[in-house]
Order: structure tokens, then sequence, then C-alpha cells
């Protein structure tokens, strides 16, 4: 066992940060990933990819994927977050391709997969509804089946970025009989389809990021669910299990470290000095970089433990809670690095014209608010630790 | 010892109460927010219940209250998200020129406050000084018998709705030294007095505040010259303390809010208070409620001590807060689940402002600092 990466694993690494100074779109360096891009920024880098063949690093290869070991999509994720890129949306790639590639026929797979892979087709998700957010299996949206076609009607909610979306994937309750988890169907919707209304929510932070999406008489063709009716539950399980995996953010926590000590290093701390040599916020700081270290670690575990062929199992909710807590922490000891520089909110007045106070302070505030929604979504934090105990524990 | 508030004070809290359940309930302070003008009706009521008034001495045209008096009318701020200029105005601006202003100050500031007639916003911190009262770059030169003002002054809270600035500006010495520090009355439409006026993001309004070259005359100085700093520590700790009385009332509002939120909220068949490791953040959330109510009220009580006691309860108060604000606040959010994430709910909007009232005039770190460094020399 060692940590040391391979000469073959640096050859790597030097290839893909060639590859993205090369080609990673010039007017979106430095950009990061924030929720007021537009959709074809949001896409640009995942199509790049998609004609690259990296789109998807940790399919199969047979479906797209890159074939890459843990330790080079690893280092493919470090790579990404020290260029700040944005990362290819995690509905397509990360969500409904794994479940169509698992438990779709051979012609779902042709039909869909090239879209996601190709950054083609902007899937959300159409999971949560007003009643059933921790408590999924409650949801009540539901699909009667007339012929070839379901009836869908209902409402979803908090689907991200739903309003660019062109497909969305969706849990639907086809058997009203059946107890809660055995009655559901996974249906992919074209959002183009009469009777989807899509209404952006706002948020805290004054953007709109989330939305309730409103299905009134849907038809939807039966060779659009994928697996068998009223087994919709073990696609959304698998789903949210991968979910869970990506969620820890690692390589971008690391990166908002440093961007963190940069802005302390700039920032005048009480006693005249730099912020960055203050003992309070020393200690803090060193406190997050240690978690930090403990969660990579622990992530590079799980990810060993999947390559020796286990998927992702229950305890990459402990990735997400960790990992969500760090970010969480992050946004805080950003929003004191920067002082009362925090307050203004410029944002409604018309962008960076009428911004006070340095570049870095502005998003600080807001992105704190918006950070809040880490620890409730994917499974709030609360249904992790149950998960934990009754999955891993035992209790 | 006795923690009874007056029959008077209890009939300021009932009339805010009152005034802010009609006339500033969650919808129609959110279309004032987006108003320019909404906060003046909302200021001539102020007058009216007597608030701006309540503080200031009976001989200038106040009702002669006290600290007491001003904790009763924020904790109702609090919970009714004020966002018009309240503090900067009577609590800032009056009391400095109460405490130290000359006679002519208070004829022709402090009947006009305590009438709704003057609004004053305290141009003080600066592009660099973070929270550092005596951080000052922003200069004050000698020029016959008056002086002018040069310099930027940053997140000034009520610059856009007041005609006058009570302004933080160097006198002499360098930019870091205690001494040299004076204080100033300017009039916003003065000559050389530019703003630039935002949102912040709980709502209230600020302006980056600039002079150039604005020329006063000697009687525009509030106090002594080059020996402000004693008066600003004073304003701005009975400023930090009525502030923390203002997020007293935005913790009791999250934690009732979580409260009946928990009990209507049903999943898995069931009410979610039913929970317990729910049941047991929520008597957290109590707790720091509670513990907030004390150290405020300390705080409050300790405002007329020596210096030194008056600053360490101001600091400790800023610190239970600070962090009680954090922590209730994150706990609301995240029991109200997506929901509490939505603009559409009241609980958020009680975090934001608890979150940015943590980063007026210092946040924890630099009230525990504070405090240590106090109780140190107390020690040594």
């Amino acid at each position: 066992m060692n940590l040391e990466f391979s000469p073959e694993e640096i050859a790597f690494r030097n290839e893909v940060r060639a590859f993205i100074d090369a080609n990673y779109p010039k007017h979106l360096k430095g950009v990061g990933l924030r929720e007021d891009l537009s959709k074809e920024d949001f896409l640009a880098w995942h199509k790049i990819l998609g004609k690259k063949g990296w789109s998807a690093p940790a399919w199969p290869k047979e479906y797209g994927g890159t074939g890459w070991t843990a330790t080079q999509r690893y280092i493919w994720l470090e790579e990404n977050a020290r260029a700040e890129t944005i990362p290819p949306l995690p509905f397509g790639v990360s969500m409904v391709g794994p479940v169509i590639y698992t438990f779709g026929t051979p012609e779902q797979k042709e039909r869909y997969l090239p879209g996601i892979l190709k950054g083609d087709v902007w899937w959300a998700q159409g999971y949560s509804e007003p009643g059933a957010g921790s408590d999924l299996a409650s949801l009540k949206t539901k699909a009667v089946r007339e012929g070839d076609y379901y009836i869908v009607n209902g409402q979803k909610t908090w689907t991200t970025l739903g309003q660019y979306a062109d497909w969305g994937f969706f849990l639907v309750r086809t058997d009203p009989n059946a107890k809660a988890q055995e009655g559901i169907s996974f249906l992919l919707i074209d959002m183009k389809s009469p009777g989807v209304t899509v209404r952006p929510i706002k948020l805290l932070d004054g953007g709109y990021e989330v939305n309730d999406v409103f299905l009134e008489d849907v038809k939807v063709p039966v060779d659009q669910r994928i697996y068998e009716e009223n087994k919709g539950w073990t696609c959304a399980k698998f789903l949210l299990a991968h979910e869970r995996a990506g969620i820890a953010g690692v390589a971008r926590s690391k990166r908002n470290v440093e961007k963190l000590k940069s802005i302390a290093k700039t920032e005048i701390g009480d006693d005249g000095a730099p912020l960055i040599e203050d003992d309070e916020f020393q200690r803090k700081l060193a406190q997050l970089e240690i978690d930090l270290s403990a969660l990579e670690m622990t992530e590079l575990r799980v990810l060993a433990r999947e390559s020796a062929g286990k998927g992702p199992g229950p305890e990459s909710s402990l990735l997400k809670i960790k990992g969500t807590e760090i970010q969480q922490r992050l946004t805080e000891l950003t929003l004191e690095a920067v002082g009362n520089y925090a307050q203004p909110y410029t944002r409604e007045l018309g962008g960076n014209e009428f911004a006070v106070g340095p570049d870095y302070s502005r998003g600080a505030a807001p992105i704190y608010f918006n950070w809040r929604k880490a620890s409730i979504y994917g499974g709030s934090n609360e249904i992790q630790r149950n998960i934990i105990a009754k999955m891993v524990l035992g209790l | 010892m006795n923690f009874d508030y007056t029959d008077e004070q209890n009939m300021l809290r009932d009339s805010i109460a009152k005034w802010a359940q009609g006339q500033y309930d969650f919808d129609k302070r959110r279309e004032a927010l987006k108003s320019d003008d909404a906060w003046k009706k909302n200021w001539a009521t102020f007058a009216e219940l007597g608030l701006l008034a309540a503080p200031l001495p009976e001989d200038v045209g106040g009702l002669g209250g006290g600290p007491l008096d001003v904790s009763v009318v924020m904790e109702e701020f609090g919970k009714a998200l004020v966002v018009e200029p309240y503090v900067p105005t009577v609590v800032i601006g009056g009391g400095a020129i109460n405490y130290a202003g000359s006679s002519a100050q208070k004829e022709e500031h402090l009947a006009a406050i305590a009438g709704g007639e003057r609004v004053i916003a305290f141009a003080q911190a600066e592009p660099k000084s973070r929270w550092t009262l005596h951080d000052v770059s922003t200069t004050a030169k000698k020029d016959g018998a008056g002086y002018v003002l040069n310099g930027q002054k940053a997140v000034v809270i009520g610059g856009p709705q007041a005609d006058t600035l009570l302004v933080s500006a160097r006198t002499a010495g360098g930019q870091r030294d205690a001494k040299g520090v004076s204080l100033f009355l300017v009039s916003k439409s003065a000559k050389g007095v530019t703003t630039r006026d935002y949102p912040t993001i709980d709502g209230t309004r600020a302006s980056e505040v600039y002079f150039e070259n604005v020329s006063v005359g000697a009687d525009a100085l509030v106090g002594a010259a080059d020996n402000a700093l004693p008066l600003i520590d004073r304003i701005v700790d009975e400023a930090n303390t009525a502030y923390c009385h203002e997020a007293v009332g935005c913790l009791r509002m999250m934690t009732d809010l979580t409260r009946e939120y928990a009990k209507t909220r049903k999943q898995f068949g069931k009410a979610i208070a039913e929970f317990q490791v729910l049941q047991h953040r929520m008597v957290d959330m109590f707790m720091a409620t509670e513990e907030s109510v004390s150290i405020a009220l300390l705080a409050t009580l300790k405002l007329g001590d020596s210096d030194h006691e008056r600053a360490k309860a101001v600091s400790a108060a800023k610190v239970s807060i600070g962090r009680a604000g954090r922590f209730v606040g994150q706990a609301a959010v995240q029991t109200h689940g997506g929901m509490g994430v939505t603009e559409e709910m009241r609980v958020g909007h009680y975090f934001k402002r608890a979150t940015m009232l943590d980063s007026t005039f210092g946040n924890v770190d630099t009230h525990l600092k504070r405090y240590a460094a106090l109780t140190a020399k107390a020690a040594a």
C-alpha cells in the first residue's frame, strides 16, 4: 500500500492537465460553477469532453466510459477542480445514465446514452414532492396506464436547473394499492410534452436554481419506462447511492480551501496583520484541512473497494455527510473572511458594474445561504445517518 | 435585584407588536423592500409611537428612557425583521450627540431625531478597516477654523435614507493609532459627498460614501478633536447591544417557527417533531435562545457600568449571540428541509438577518479576542 502515483499515473496527470489547458473554453476560465450561467456555458465543457470521450469516466467502457482506474478518475477530478472547470452536470452523467445502462433495454440504452455523453440532452430530476421529501417513498404523482401510454398527474419539486431541461426522470406511482416502495415506476419524460409546467422557486440567496414541476395529464409512452413496472424503487435506490458517492466533492473543497487562503492573505485581520496570520482563523482553517484530509482518505478507501468490484454501498452516506459538512464550513469561513463586505447584495442591481467591495466578497453570503441545501438534498444528512445506523451498524 | 419591565416598557413592546402585525407583516414588508420610499411611512409611525424618542433625554424632546427601552424596541424589531435604520439614527447618532455634542448640536439634532425629521448614518467602516474602530484612513485636515474631509467609507448602513452622516476621520496620527480620531456631523448634501447606494442581503440599505474635499466648520466636530475613540467605543457597544436584542428577536422567531413547522410537517406517517433527533436539536435551539436572552440583558444592564465592565459584557453578548445565531439559524433551515432555503419562508429571512448581525461591528472572533484581552488586562 502506498500513496505515491506511479510513473504511468503521473504521465496520465500531465496528459489530462495539458488537455484541460488546451481545450477548456477561454471565456469560462476562472468562472467556476455558478447557478446563473447560461445553458450554453453549463454545457460547453461537457460537449468538448463528449467529443473526446471523457464526459463519463465512471461509466463502464462498453457504454462510453473511459475505462480509467479509480486512481485515474481521482486524478481527473483533481485536475478539473484545479482548473475550476464547469463539470458535466450530474443529472445525466451521474444519475439517470447509470440507471439506464444498468436497468434499461438495449433500445433505451441506444436511444438515451449518446445524448447524455455528448451533452446534447439536459436531464432533470423529478423525485421529491411537496409531501415527499425525506420520506421519498410516500410520493403521490400517479401514472395510469392507458394502452401504450401512461397518463401522469402530480407535482414534483426541488428540480435543480429544471428550467433548462430537455428531459426528466421521474418517480411515479403506478400501483396505488401496493406498499409504498412497491408501487413505484421510473419514467423518462420529455419536458416539452403537453401538460409539463416548470416554475422556478426563488431561494434565499436570490437565485433561481430549483423548480416546481407540474404534470397535468402528461402522456408518456410505455417504452419510456425504465425497468419493470412497480420496480422503480430499485432504480431510485441505486441512483441515490450513486448520487451520494459523488457528493463528497473533495477535489472542489480542496480548491476552495486554496481560494479561502488567498482571500485571507488579502484581508486584514482584527490586529492589523493579514487575516491568514490570525490565530483564531488559522485554527479553524487547520481543522478544516485536517478533516478534509481524513475525508479524502476515506473516499479513496471507498473507491478502492468499489474498483474491487463492489458498487457504492451504504458507506457512501458517510461521504455525503462529511463532504457536505466540510463544504458548508468552507462557506462559513469564507463568509467570516470577507468581513462586512459580506453584506452588500448587488446581484439585482445589474451585475458587476454596480458591485462594491472586492470581487471575492461578492458571492460569500449568497453561497453561504445557498449551500445550506447541501445537508438537505440527495437525502438529508439525518436520513444518511439513519442509513448508516440501519445498513452499516445493523441498529 | 428585579427583572421586571415597567408598565411603560410593556406598553412599548405591545404597541410595536401591534403595529408590526398590522403594517409590517411578511408580505407588506416584502413589498416595502422593493420601494425606495416605503420606509418614510414607517419612520413616521416610529416617531408617533415614541420609539425614536425613547432613549433620549426629556429636555431635548426625548422620553428619558434608557438602554432597556431600546432593548424592548429592538427585540420586537428583530421579530418583525424591521430594516429601517433605527440603530444608526437613534442609538449611534442620538447617543453620540447626547453624550458629547455641543448644546447647538443637541438643539439642532436631538429633537429632530425624536420627531422623525432627522436620519443619521454612521460612516465609520472603511474598505480595509474590517471592524477595527481606530483603523481610520479618511482624513479631516484643519483648514482655517474648520476641516476638509477626504476618504471612503464602506457599508454605511442606512446611508441611502440618511440626511446626516456621523463620520469618523483622522485628524492626527497614523492609520491605526488610537489617538487622532475625531467625529464629525456632515450633511449628506454637503458639496463633495457622493454615495453609491445598494441593498444588503438581509434587506437593509447601505451606501459606499465618498468624501472629496468636503469642507465643514469647526462646529461639525462632535466632542474633542483627536480623542473620539472612547466615545466611538461607547456608542458602538450600545449599538451592538441593541443589535444583540434584535438578534434575540430573530432567534425566538426561528425557534418558534421551527417548532410549529415540525409539529405540522409529516413524513414517514407522523409529524417530524416526533423524531427524537429533531426534538433534541430543537431543545438545543431553545437553550441557545434562552442563553442569548440572558446575555443580551446582561450587556444592556452593564451599559452604564465602567468602560471595562461595559466592554466585557457587550463582547460576551456578541460572542454568545453570534454563535447562537449561526447554530439556531442553520438548525432552523435544516429542520425546514428544502422549504427552509426558499425565499417564501420567513425562517430563512431571520437566518439571513442574524447572520449579518454577526458581521456588524465585529464577529464572534473579534469579540472573543476583545473579551480575552479585557480579562487578561484585569488579571495582570
